[in-house]
């Protein structure tokens, strides 16, 4: 009896552990709501119930002990989401080898880290968190929500997105370990290679399993037929994932040769879902991206802070977008992370789409990339209620973001916004450091980079 | 004659395929029937004349002279050139290839070397960041106590000398006794150590460049011999002696309240760049009568500790307590993105017809070129762009841009790109 009981109660705490995040009920009244899938909507409520978008419509009748949020004059739009970002992690790069597939960020959650609550702050309520561009096959990506407040590394995950993983093409993989660890690749030929053996040894590992699983569910056997288990392999096992169709591959990339060759090297194995990101030449091939069925995740306007990225041009999104590739514009950065409905809006002046088009790049189409689009990405009835309000058209360079909403919860209230939003204060620090802050391409880009200069220097190169 | 026509067009557009962008042209235009954004003298609906380079004459009705070419602005609207306080642009092409990397020195103590002389005039960023109607930009080193010269550049010409827009400064970087970041190990104690030994090394500096230029003085007069040549003493020579004035940058705000008392001391006149704090000290920056270039606006906060919005916030805080503030990108390629920084001053507290002077009046008046720039008025520079609408706002398309007269096309390789692969020929392969 004392056995069952304390399992009960071990029972209780791992279900405590695993409990779902907390979600919340609102109504957003009398806003514009921008629906993104189903056009602009004026003078309309938004009623969210259990953390879920229950209704849209006009005077909607407030449900008893529900919370009413007053949107008049204000814009209403889903969650914008950033479809690379390496906020919220405290490791990025684990640049030491080509290949390390068997890696994940979501090892390395930091719900502390203040630059979720100032995602928040502009409106984000999602992040790609990504491995760095280090590695041709990097780490494992992490799908989080910007629950700020929230202290448990595991409550930031979105449960239920699709696992991905980080690839990268060109300068970065082909300096750290080209030049500067003197192992393959230095060149795009040698980053083709890669990929190639890669996804051959993880096919022929995948074969390996089957052949035993299929001799397992065989039924009786002789000792002859007798397959051994092959030996687990980790990095093989997330290879293999991906040929499986069952992780997603977010690839680094800038030329449009290599941009071709990645696709060419899925095609021979089969491989169908692939994001490019930053993808700055990707406007030259957008035929081909459009014909595989490849999308895209792009800066608005950075360019020139490296070779690769020298023939851009800010009207990138434009002409993807038109060639009908699906687009989305991400930060890559603490700072740009701040005002991608900004960046967004870059779209307008770059090649003039429309506003919907260019809103749909920070939040359906990010989401469609991510494999969340059934979830997030659109202000739909059975959605999750992920909602940023505005003071103005979010495309307008003087919209300010008012409220934040995750899961139906305000995480972000600029009304209740006192200077020091830190979660983890600590007493020790009298004054809290002046760092030089992110501002600017030549700055920030690095933000794929983190981590390996130091690396690269305890190697002893 | 109809196919000679025909052959000068075929050539024309030959020789427009042959070059980096099209090529600006000088005349004399009438803009007509335009919004005018004066700056200085609130809004006009008319006309604005450009003659051999300057604004002649502008006004509600005047008289448009037979010679003008006639661009009828209506529905349009015309802004004096935006400016830049604070960027790399012509100095730097590539950021990560260091051959293309002109702008920081070898060495700690280097004012005597010049942007203007390493400024490429045909870099690729420059057309790129005009187009958006940022036609003049400070360009400056970067890097150590004493970096260099900064240069006011027009970004339209084909010499350093044709795109100097008549303003240099020495730039100094003040000492700084904040932590260099996570792996600053110093304690609070050995920060000031540091900070006292920079300063006195800076004071000592300073005072053998006084005691130069005494020197060469006295020697100009006949009284001494030629001192040693010594091009960094001459350079700070100068700065002491007032000759040249001093962009300082500095940002935290310990080290701004020192740099004003520094400055105050030695009866300077300077101009601050960066100030990234001066929020923090903005009534100690307005009591000083120092002018302000800061920026970028869109950046991320100094401290943890700050508010969200502090950066953004930061000019119009200073504005409001009273300090002169024009705003800089600190950028090169992302020049371009100026007006989006006034933007967001703007909404964050700044307002928007201050935001405005803080890119077109108020830096030509902390140059020194308010007779020339940075507002539209009879007799100034004609350096303007017309556009369908505020400047700020992205959707906003810029339709002509005038850089002392020429009328330079609104073409860059972006531009290029996009003309040409927006529908590919061949698209895809059948």
């Amino acid at each position: 009896m004392k056995k069952y009981i304390s399992f009960l109660i071990y029972i209780c705490l791992i279900g405590s552990m695993l409990a779902q995040v907390p979600t919340g009920d609102l109504l957003i009244k009398n806003g514009t709501v921008l629906t993104i899938t189903q056009g602009d909507l004026q003078n309309t409520d938004v009623l969210i119930r259990d953390g879920k978008i229950a209704q849209i419509g006009k005077n909607l009748k407030t449900p008893e002990g529900v919370r009413e949020v007053d949107a008049t004059g204000m814009y209403v739009m889903p969650g914008i989401i950033d479809a690379h970002s390496h906020i919220g992690i405290s490791a990025t790069n684990e640049s030491t080898s080509p290949v390390t597939a068997e890696v994940w960020v979501g090892d390395a959650l930091d719900p502390y880290d203040i630059a979720i609550y100032r995602a928040l702050a502009g409106g984000v309520t999602t992040s790609h968190v990504m491995h760095g561009s280090a590695n041709a096959i990097g780490g494992q990506c992490e799908t989080i929500k910007h629950r700020w407040g929230l202290m448990d590394p595991g409550q930031m995950r979105m449960e239920g997105a699709p696992r991905t993983i980080k690839f990268a093409l060109g300068e970065n993989p082909m300096r750290v370990h080209g030049i500067g660890n003197g192992v393959q690749p230095r060149t795009r030929m040698g980053v083709e290679a890669l990929f190639r053996r890669a996804f051959a040894e993880a096919k022929a590992y995948d074969e390996a399993w089957q052949k035993y699983r299929t001799s397992q569910s065989g039924g009786s056997k002789t000792k002859a037929e007798f397959t051994p288990a092959p030996a687990y392999n980790i990095r093989l096992e997330t290879l293999a994932g991906i040929l499986r169709g069952k992780i997603l591959i977010h690839c680094h990339s800038y030329r449009a040769d290599e941009i071709l060759m990645l696709m060419d090297v899925c095609k021979d194995f089969g491989v169908q879902k692939i994001c490019f990101q930053h993808v700055n030449e990707g406007f030259k091939v957008a035929p081909e991206l459009a014909a595989f069925g490849a999308t895209a995740s792009v800066f608005s306007d950075w360019w020139a802070y490296k070779f690769e990225v020298y023939y851009s041009t800010a009207y990138n999104a434009t002409i993807l977008a038109k060639n009908g590739v699906v687009t989305s514009i991400n930060s890559d950065s603490p700072e740009l992370n701040r005002h991608l409905y900004h960046e967004a809006a870059k779209t307008r002046r770059y090649g003039q789409l429309s506003e919907n088009e260019a809103l749909a790049m920070i939040t359906l189409n990010p989401a469609i990339q991510l494999g969340i689009d059934k979830r997030v990405g659109s202000l739909e009835k059975g959605k999750e209620a992920d909602i940023a309000i505005f003071s103005a058209h979010p495309l307008s360079i003087y919209a300010v973001p008012q409220m934040t909403i995750v899961d139906g919860i305000v995480r972000f209230d600029v009304k209740k916004d006192p200077s020091d939003m830190r979660v983890d204060i600590n007493p020790e620090e009298a004054i809290p450091a002046f760092q030089e802050s992110i501002g600017g391409s030549r700055q920030s880009h690095e933000a794929c980079m983190e981590g390996v200069l130091e690396q690269l220097f305890l190697l002893g190169n | 004659m109809k196919i000679n026509i025909f052959i000068l067009i075929l050539l024309f557009s030959l020789s427009l395929s042959a070059q980096e962008v099209a090529k600006s042209r000088s005349g004399n235009f009438a803009l007509t029937n335009a919004t005018i954004e004066t700056v200085t003298q609130g809004q006009i609906q008319g006309s604005l004349l450009i003659r051999k380079g300057k604004i002649v004459d502008l006004g509600e009705n005047i008289a448009i002279p037979d010679d003008m070419e006639v661009i009828d602005c209506k529905g349009l609207s015309i802004y004096p050139g935006m400016i830049d306080g604070g960027t790399q642009v012509g100095l730097s092409e590539v950021g990560s290839i260091d051959l293309t990397q002109d702008a920081n020195e070898l060495g700690d103590i280097t004012p005597h070397v010049k942007a203007l002389t390493a400024v490429n005039p045909n870099s690729v960023i420059i057309p790129v960041t005009r187009t958006n109607g940022v036609t003049t930009v400070i360009t400056s080193p970067t890097g150590g106590l004493f970096p260099g010269t900064a240069a006011l550049i027009n970004l339209h010409g084909y010499t350093p000398a044709q795109m100097y827009a008549g303003f240099e400064a020495l730039v100094m970087n003040f000492p700084s006794a904040r932590s260099r970041g996570r792996r600053d190990n110093r304690s609070e104690e050995d920060r000031k150590k540091d900070m006292d030994k920079a300063l006195k090394k800076l004071n000592d500096l300073w005072d053998e460049a006084e005691l130069y230029g005494k020197i060469a003085q006295a020697h100009l007069d006949g009284k001494a011999a030629s001192p040693t040549f010594n091009p960094e003493m001459a350079a700070l020579a100068a700065a002491v002696q007032g000759k040249i004035p001093l962009m300082i940058e500095v940002n935290e705000s310990k080290d701004i309240e020192l740099a004003i008392k520094w400055v105050t001391d030695k009866g300077l006149k300077a101009i601050f760049t960066g100030v990234a704090e001066g929020w923090r000290v903005a009534d100690q920056l307005a009591a000083a009568n120092i002018p302000v270039v800061t920026g970028p606006v869109l950046r991320t906060p100094n401290r943890d500790s700050d508010r969200y919005d502090r950066p953004y916030a930061n000019a119009g805080l200073m504005a409001q307590a009273g300090v002169k503030v024009a705003l800089r990108t600190n950028e090169t390629e992302n020049a371009r993105n100026l007006p989006f920084n006034a933007g967001f001053a703007a909404a964050y507290g700044m307002g928007r017809e201050a935001a405005l002077r803080a890119v077109t009046i108020n830096p030509a008046e902390i140059f020194g070129l308010s007779e020339q720039l940075g507002s539209l008025e009879k007799g100034k520079n004609a350096t303007l762009f017309v556009c369908t609408g505020d400047p700020f706002e992205p959707a906003t398309q810029i339709k002509y841009l005038f850089i002392d007269g020429y009328m330079v096309p609104l073409d860059s390789r972006q531009i290029r790109l996009y003309n040409e692969f927006l529908e590919r020929e061949p698209g895809l392969k059948e």
